[in-house]
């Protein structure tokens, strides 16, 4: 896991990254038009390169191999009259892309025709065509900030499952390490000579430091690869900043068509669009926020998890008591998906303000814009730190029973009973 | 001079009290056993003297002081159920535990190398204990709980799970930690140990101590003046001579050697019986009949008399 970890972590950086970039295996399509009004219409790309074929499309389909082609595309005169004439034939699926692609050429001809034979010029729609493209900003002191909602919600989404898995994977370790030392019963030796809660709380924070380091580990391997990827190939994860173009009301002249092309090109690029809301992220403080969360979840709940340990004799009998401890944390991880979609809403606030919930609910809010007020980030905190203390100090006072404890499994009126001895 | 002391432990659970009142002294340089049937409630006063657990009511004392934390490096405890983490290796394992006592790591090193050496285990030092057999693991545990030279030593039960070569060892290292000066508590249900290596003797049941003293002095308290006799008689072997001494019982005859059994009336000396018996034949046997602690304690127990034919 220590060196799996890292590798799919940047994974998760680089991966979309380069499928936005790289291109399929580039297909050949046969065009038979008879129609010769898409001559040259079809845009060849690095995706898909269209020629104009003049045969039968018997003799086309029967010879797709021979002739070098992955599919034709027979465009028969009827068309003009009937739009859904048009086929295609390939022995591979070609994808919806492609079809997709061709679907919307022929339309736009079709209409360019259709129009022209109602008299109106093609020139006259296209002055008339607007397109619109919102670009979300938000307002912060006065300035514009562009937001970026997907990437918060990765990020989000990333940040609560990670918490989620780390309390789960380090807090059973420290429950199945409290129910290996009771079994064993060296248990009994070490406490005549320290303390119960000195013993529990030691392993809970031995355990703390390895998953701290696990983590360092995992963002140190993950920076060395993304970084390096970054460094063989730097232009596929520059962030262009699209040229600013002047809007006038007249007359643009072909440089600044040239300009606004590339301009538009690049803020509709989706790898672009990535790399523009990662580069916006604040990563360090949410890497801060992260690590006290991650900590500070995983105190509460190693506390409780080491009480179960200590109350049972084997993994098995941990079950009952399980339960109402991993209920609040997989409620957390169900309602990630609304806090993502409302990181303000009330239910937000209030499942990251109660500690059983908030290492998680809280990484979820943390990325959006605008960002958590400080306040509410402080108040959680506060909690949570007060959480930690409560549940460690009832932990401690159940586990220093339950480790002496054999035989018959408690039930849960016991364990309160515990409690105040 | 006294180096243990409990003043009326108590300790309540929650459904049922552990210790009712419990005193106990313990001589410095003696072997002290804790009598008692399963459930009386001796782990709970091991464990409140280890500290583990705290006394609801009562006082501890160590040569005169409170019982406080600092005693914890003056005891050594081997706990009846025993245990090592399993993945761990020996020698590591046993530095940790030393340093948990509170010694300093060169010098656990250089007790735990004489140890090892003492039992010839060099070897075990860099194995699991995973790959020790369960004897192998007790011998390892016993230094552990010597290992940092402890003035108090207590044993719950030390014998259980020892194999009889294991468990002579143990006994050898017992006498020689006491020969060496330390005060050494165990409990036990194996009254042929107690009579062995115990001084003194606390008895507990049902959470209360109905039993304390040297050992000696309870098996002459409980004796009951029987005594058993051999001899060669002069003429037929007729033990209706004595039968005015006291109730004569056991009585068998091999050709001219006759021997039986007699509890003398209260009246009668041994002296008497004696003389008695030179009148009758020629005396080869005149032993007092002790009661053995096992009498004793199913005695004491149960509550019934001390039953004659568990006599020696």
């Amino acid at each position: 896991m220590t060196i799996l970890g890292p590798i799919l972590m940047a994974a998760l950086f680089v991966v979309p990254v380069y499928l936005a970039n790289v291109s399929d295996q580039h297909k050949k399509i046969a065009v038979l038009d008879e129609t010769g009004l898409f001559h040259d219409k079809f845009p060849n790309s690095n995706k898909v390169i269209f020629e104009n074929v003049y045969m039968s499309y018997q003799a086309a389909s029967e010879n797709l191999e021979a002739l070098g082609y992955d599919a034709v595309l027979y465009i028969p005169e009827s068309v003009i009259n009937n739009p859904n004439a048009v086929k295609m034939s390939s022995e591979k699926d070609m994808g919806f892309g492609i079809v997709d692609l061709i679907e919307g050429v022929i339309k736009k001809e079709l209409e360019a025709h259709r129009l022209s034979l109602s008299g109106i010029d093609k020139k006259i729609l296209d002055n008339v065509n607007v397109n619109v493209k919102i670009s979300t900003y938000i307002l912060r002191e006065g300035e514009e900030e562009q937001s970026f909602s997907e990437i918060s919600y990765i990020l989000g989404m990333l940040g609560g499952i990670l918490i989620y898995t780390f309390i789960f994977l380090y807090g059973s370790q420290v429950m199945r390490g409290v129910i290996e030392e009771k079994t064993n019963r060296i248990v009994e030796v070490i406490v005549s000579s320290i303390k119960p809660f000195q013993l529990m709380l030691g392993k809970i924070v031995g355990v703390a430091l390895v998953g701290l380091t696990q983590f360092v580990l995992w963002i140190g391997l993950t920076a060395v690869i993304v970084f390096s990827l970054q460094q063989l190939n730097p232009d596929m994860f520059k962030y262009k900043e699209p040229p600013k173009v002047m809007v006038q009301d007249k007359g643009l002249s072909q440089s600044d068509m040239a300009q606004q092309q590339e301009a538009l090109q690049l803020s509709e690029s989706r790898s672009n669009q990535i790399l523009e809301g990662i580069s916006h992220i604040q990563f360090g403080n949410i890497l801060i926020v992260f690590v006290f969360y991650f900590l500070f979840g995983y105190l509460l709940y190693a506390s409780m998890f080491a009480a179960i340990g200590s109350a049972v004799d084997n993994d098995a009998d941990t079950q009952q008591f399980m339960l109402p401890v991993t209920v609040p944390l997989i409620l957390a991880l169900v309602s990630l998906n609304f806090v993502l979609n409302n990181p303000d809403g009330p239910v937000s606030f209030w499942l990251s303000m109660i500690p059983f919930t908030s290492p998680i609910v809280m990484m979820a809010r943390i990325p959006f814009n605008p960002p958590v007020p400080l306040w509410e980030i402080g108040l959680s905190m506060a909690f949570l730190i007060a959480g930690f203390i409560l549940t460690t100090w009832i932990a401690g006072r159940i586990y220093r029973t339950g480790i002496l404890m054999y035989g018959k499994k408690p039930t849960v009126r016991e364990l309160f009973k515990w409690m105040k001895y | 001079m006294i180096y243990f002391e409990a003043q009326e432990v108590s300790k309540n659970f929650a459904n049922h009290r552990a210790l009712d009142n419990v005193s106990i002294q313990v001589k410095e340089q003696s072997i002290f056993g804790l009598l008692g049937p399963n459930g009386a409630g001796k782990t709970t006063l091991i464990r409140i003297i280890n500290q583990i657990i705290g006394p609801d009511s009562g006082r501890l004392f160590i040569k005169g002081h409170p019982l406080d934390v600092q005693h914890t490096e003056d005891i050594g405890y081997l706990p009846e159920e025993r245990g090592l983490y399993k993945k761990m290796k020996v020698g590591e394992q046993a530095l940790y535990l030393a340093q948990l006592k509170g010694i300093s790591k060169s010098d656990a090193y250089l007790r735990l190398k004489q140890w090892f050496e003492k039992f010839g285990i060099e070897d075990w030092w860099n194995k699991r204990v995973e790959e020790l057999s369960k004897g192998m693991q007790q011998k390892v545990q016993f230094i552990i709980t010597v290992i940092h030279a402890p003035s108090l030593l207590i044993f719950d039960e030390p014998f259980s799970g020892f194999d009889p070569i294991n468990a002579e060892m143990l006994k050898e290292e017992i006498l020689q930690l006491k020969e060496k000066g330390a005060t050494i508590i165990f409990s036990t249900h194996n009254m042929a140990s107690v009579e062995e290596l115990c001084d003194d003797i606390a008895l507990i049941n049902q959470s209360k101590v109905i039993l304390s003293g040297n050992v000696q002095a309870i098996k002459q308290k409980y004796s009951s003046n029987v005594y058993q006799l051999k001899l060669r008689a002069a003429q037929m072997c007729d033990v209706s001579n004595f039968s005015e001494m006291g109730i004569v019982s056991g009585f068998e005859n091999q050709s001219d050697l006759c021997s039986f059994r007699i509890e003398l009336n209260p009246n009668v000396t041994s002296n008497d019986l004696l003389m008695a018996s030179m009148a009758f034949g020629h005396v080869t046997s005149f032993e007092e009949l002790m009661p053995s602690m096992n009498d004793i304690f199913i005695s004491k127990v149960t509550g019934n008399k001390i039953h004659k034919k568990s006599r020696k």
